[in-house]
């Protein structure tokens, strides 16, 4: 599912005024508003109002609720569990993620189309089956299910599962980032640095890296709200043990099914501050990347 | 380049190459092979009986039509959107372009349990809607208004990019040829923007059809009613039965992967359209 994750080079630098200056391309002033007005009367009903919603319904109780749903010690330790699941599943995905762009952008070999969308499927896999792949593997009733038994190693409905259900959900996000933007760049910089005398990982290194950083970053912003957020595969495998194995989001659906309304909102509105500065970082990013474009055209042509 | 080619220069082809389908089969592909597996322990009709159940069956319907319903409704105001952001200059515009990407980074529960508290009877939006015997929560309806907000992304940022390189040139031609605003709109513009329409349309429909989080709470999961299928995959998990859960994913598993091909053929065709490589 890619293009609507990836990172928009251009967005940053556009202006209205190329099209709203001339005749040819603006439209008559009430077409204009009635746009207008249509889109963003969608946009605070649809993306506006439930954020503020989040923000409104925590602070219903008041401040003292608001503080005290938050330092509960379950709420505490869903907020362990759920940094814990970020800080091993956005590692893994990050060094996955460099290595298949690296293989990808910088050599040729047959089966390349595939692998790409090979590495785009759990995008389009629901995230409940995410979960169920591995109960059925990992389960009691599961393939190796009788000899974890046997061995006392438990996956299902404990953190392993719920590191592996995250890593599965935040699978492609650093790749699918960094394979455009690589094959974009092409190799000679690298094959110049390794004909200099640099070995592979100085060129990667002092070459590769500050081309990618603001991918990289990208990728990773969005990969670790995704492994923060993610619900409906770690609540497959989860088994919703208070105080063991609630990562914030299930504690959220706890406090909701248990009408503890103004705790749940108290709880996800950390999730929602989450949102906002992931927003806020991806923007600046954009801001980043837009600006550093012109340097990297030249280099665009000469590779290709 | 064709020196590249025999000649590796760059190092880490075999390490790199090696960890990327060591890492791919052990974390997605067997994996997800293992759902295949299990449901060759069912036999051809006690499959068929499984995928084909009534309360199953109604939750296709419910998933699919409503997953359409939502694609379409993001189409048309996502295009809206993106033309907005694109061609008119309006106050506030960077955090509208920002808050576009808010369902891609609100985590879907948070996004469940605060659009319910906006559609239930007594909440913001609902308190106007009951009057009018319109329900939202916990209604078919709730499955909609979830599914609009988590797709809405796909589509803006699809059509996007391709607005803001649209060529004018083809816009002054036409207008000099006499054409009027709506007649370049119709003829000039949307068939470059069409392949990249449709991209985003299949998207948000892919995403609909999986999702689960932002969709439960409001639901209500009413059996025959309000249950999506992803719904009844946990259903039958609950109930300890597993092999009655695999079937439903395989029916799920092989609709995503018949919409990943078509992605990828839009995504191809868009490319095509309009010159650009991603």
């Amino acid at each position: 599912m890619s293009a609507a994750t990836t990172l928009n080079w251009t967005a940053a630098t556009q202006t209205a005024d190329r099209f709203e200056s001339r005749e040819a391309t603006r439209e008559a002033p009430w077409v204009k508003w009635t746009i207008l007005g249509v889109s963003l009367t969608f946009f605070a009903v649809f993306l506006l109002m439930p954020l503020v919603a989040v923000f409104v319904e925590a602070l219903r109780k008041g401040w003292d609720t608001y503080w005290s749903a938050l330092i509960h010690e379950d709420a505490l330790w869903a907020i362990k569990l759920t940094l814990i699941a970020a800080a091993i599943s956005v590692p893994l995905n990050l060094v996955f993620g460099v290595c298949a762009a690296w293989a990808i952008a910088k050599f040729e070999f047959r089966g390349k189309h595939l692998l790409i969308t090979l590495i785009d499927l759990p995008f389009s896999v629901s995230p409940v089956i995410a979960g169920l792949i591995y109960v059925l593997i990992f389960g009691a009733q599961g393939w190796l299910g009788p000899w974890l038994a046997e061995h006392d190693v438990r996956i299902i409905f404990a953190v392993p599962g719920i590191v592996l259900a995250t890593v599965f959900v935040t699978f492609p996000f650093v790749a699918r980032e960094l394979i455009p933007l690589m094959q974009a760049q092409g190799r000679e910089e690298e094959e110049a640095a390794i004909v200099l005398g640099a070995n592979g990982w100085q060129t990667f290194w002092y070459v590769t890296l500050p081309n990618i950083k603001w991918g990289l970053l990208y990728g990773v912003i969005l990969c670790n709200a995704r492994a923060m957020g993610e619900f409906g595969a770690v609540s497959v495998v989860s088994g919703h043990i208070r105080g063991q194995t609630n990562t914030l989001p299930l504690h959220v659906e706890i406090l909701y099914n248990e009408y503890q309304f103004a705790a749940a909102f108290a709880v996800a509105s950390l999730l929602a501050l989450l949102a906002l500065v992931t927003l806020a970082i991806k923007t600046w990013v954009e801001h980043h990347a837009g600006s550093a474009t012109p340097s990297r055209e030249p280099r665009q042509d000469a590779a290709s | 380049m064709a020196a590249a080619q025999t000649f590796r220069v760059l190092p880490g082809f075999r390490l790199t190459l090696g960890y990327t389908l060591a890492y791919l089969s052990l974390i997605v592909l067997l994996p997800l092979a293992t759902v295949f597996l299990k449901t060759a322990s069912l036999s051809a009709a006690e499959f068929w009986n499984v995928i084909s159940a009534p309360r199953v069956v109604a939750s296709y319907k419910l998933s699919f039509g409503v997953s359409l319903a939502a694609a379409a409704i993001n189409a048309v105001f996502g295009l809206m959107l993106a033309w907005s952001l694109v061609r008119y200059g309006f106050p506030g515009k960077r955090f509208v372009d920002a808050l576009i990407d808010l369902p891609f980074a609100l985590p879907t529960a948070v996004a469940g349990i605060a659009l319910t508290a906006l559609y239930a009877k007594n909440g913001w939006i609902g308190q106007y809607l009951d009057p009018l015997g319109i329900q939202v929560a916990f209604k078919p309806l709730g499955v909609l208004v979830a599914l609009v907000f988590i797709g809405l992304p796909f589509v803006v940022r699809t059509v996007q990019p391709i607005l803001e390189d649209l060529d004018t040139e083809l816009e002054d031609a036409a207008a000099s040829l006499g054409a009027g605003r709506w007649q370049i709109f119709r003829h000039v513009i949307l068939p470059v923007l069409l392949p990249a329409l449709l991209t985003g349309f299949a998207l948000a429909f892919a995403r609909a059809v999986g999702e689960y989080g932002s969709v439960i709470f409001i639901a209500g999961n009413i059996p025959m009613v309000s249950e999506i299928t992803p719904l009844m995959i946990i259903t039958k998990l609950e109930q300890y039965d597993y092999a009655g859960a695999t079937a439903i994913a395989v029916v799920m598993l092989v609709l995503s992967f018949l919409l990943l091909l078509l992605i990828n053929g839009l995504q191809a065709w868009t490319a095509r359209r309009t010159g650009r490589d991603r």
